[in-house]
């Protein structure tokens, strides 16, 4: 077919539209945690989305409300029960495969949905991901800057919430939420590892070369933002799977940028 | 500078608020501090604004825990903490987080941690542009002792903040510390008597918790 039909057939621009705002936002997220040392935070929940997704396609709830909550109560948990770091989520990555798995394995039409989830039903997306993305990112853009600011400072002076009585559960609260929300949807559209190579790689990559934060940022949404319409294209032209298209184009856009010769000496 | 070395036989009670001691931002009356078990005290001070006390006392002794135990980080045993409700404070521990990657310039580092009270001097004015992974271990811990100092606190909790430092830059955190202008108060442990002699109006000695 015709590369450039991807872009204007109208049949596709619903999913390149909901992809899309994923993956300029997913990066986003996936910056503030890779400073909190939690981005395996990602793939957790990422895994969590997809059981409750699947758990919810079989009680006919559709997957981009039932993904969201399975993740959101996850994150709840998580946050009451104090489990910070990376072992919480290393737990949400075993429990949300397992239920997957017997999920798919005990459901009317599980394999094929458990294969979607996993790989991505990006060209099955339409106005509810789509709405449910637009909405996830209003709500990041609007908050990110006040959340921002009380979460970096959190990371760098750990003690000053605590010596001043600030009630930090809160704003800890509201971004674990925030990125169950934005990896439940995520990976309704673009599947559970495209999710998770989403908020993983670009920060990845941008934390090495980027001379501040705002640059980090920007780069990560944008490195996040090519590979996926790169990917789009690639595979519409090449009738390959959309899933492991769009980590292969991460992995290089992002392994490029990461190792381009002198961009660690422009930006010291 | 005054001197004052406050240590007395232990005593047993519960820490009870009271009413605060005129012109103190905190004030410690037989203050015993730790965490499971006492581990210092029973000491007792006060810190007005603008003034810039030290802790001394050999390794181990738990003058780290005394400043934990003023923001209220670690447990007080017995004695009495008076502190205003009102009262900020900003707290750098001994290890200052400093993350392998940290893209951050100096100002962006600065600014998201509210250190925007006052003008850098100009000795830390060639950092503010560069990102503070890739700044020397010395320039980060300034840098970090400038964000409390900057950051609008009423009183400024400081962990060792000569550590690791050379020469030359002992002598620029002195500077910070007694410019006066732009920081509120200062607690701040060390175990260097020079440098304690040189950058506090007024020194502490502590001794460990005695049953």
């Amino acid at each position: 077919m015709d590369p450039l039909s991807a872009f204007t057939d109208p049949l596709f621009r619903l999913p390149l539209a909901a992809g899309a705002v994923a993956a300029a936002v997913l990066p986003l997220l996936g910056a503030l945690l890779r400073l909190r040392e939690e981005w395996l935070a990602a793939l957790g929940l990422a895994h969590i989305a997809a059981g409750g997704a699947l758990a919810g396609m079989g009680l006919g709830v559709p997957a981009v409300a039932s993904g969201p909550a399975a993740a959101g109560v996850a994150a709840a948990l998580k946050t009451f029960a104090a489990a910070r770091g990376n072992t919480a989520y290393a737990v949400m990555i075993l429990l949300g495969w397992s239920a997957t798995l017997v999920l798919a394995a005990n459901t009317p039409l599980g394999e094929s949905l458990a294969h979607a989830m996993v790989d991505g039903q990006l060209y099955f997306a339409g106005w509810p991901e789509l709405g449910g993305l637009l909405g996830f990112a209003a709500v990041t853009l609007a908050a990110l800057p006040w959340l921002m600011h009380r979460l970096i400072r959190a990371r760098f002076f750990p003690e000053h919430e605590r010596a001043n009585g600030l009630p930090a559960w809160r704003w800890h609260l509201a971004f674990d939420l925030l990125v169950a929300a934005g990896m439940a949807l995520g990976t309704a559209t673009v599947g559970l590892m495209g999710a998770f190579a989403l908020a993983f790689l670009p920060p990845w990559a941008a934390f090495r070369v980027a001379p501040g934060w705002r640059a980090a940022l920007m780069l990560a949404a944008g490195m996040g933002l090519g590979a996926y319409l790169l990917a789009f294209l690639a595979a519409m032209a090449w009738d390959q799977p959309f899933g492991p298209i769009l980590v292969g184009g991460l992995l290089a856009v992002t392994g490029a940028v990461a190792m381009a010769p002198g961009w660690q000496s422009r930006s010291g | 500078m005054a001197e004052a070395t406050l240590n007395a036989a232990g005593r047993t009670g519960a820490a009870a608020p009271g009413p605060r001691e005129p012109g103190m931002l905190v004030a410690a009356h037989d203050l015993v501090v730790g965490y499971e078990r006492p581990v210092l005290g029973p000491v007792s001070f006060g810190v007005a604004p603008g003034e810039v006390v030290g802790i001394w006392g050999p390794n181990g002794v738990g003058k780290s825990t005394l400043l934990k135990g003023v923001a209220g980080t670690a447990r007080v045993h017995a004695g009495r903490l008076e502190r205003s409700a009102e009262l900020r404070l900003a707290y750098q521990g001994q290890q200052p987080v400093r993350l392998a990657e940290m893209p951050f310039r100096g100002r962006e580092y600065l600014a998201y941690l509210d250190a925007q009270h006052a003008e850098p001097p100009a000795r830390l004015a060639g950092w503010l542009d560069r990102r503070v992974d890739r700044l020397s271990g010395g320039q980060f811990q300034l840098l970090t002792v400038w964000a409390c100092l900057a950051s609008g606190a009423d009183l400024v909790l400081l962990d060792e903040p000569s550590n690791n430092l050379d020469p030359q830059s002992v002598e620029l955190l002195t500077d910070l510390l007694r410019t006066p202008e732009g920081h509120g108060a200062v607690l701040l442990v060390s175990h260097e008597w020079a440098f304690l002699d040189a950058a506090c109006d007024r020194r502490l000695e502590v001794s460990p918790w005695t049953p």
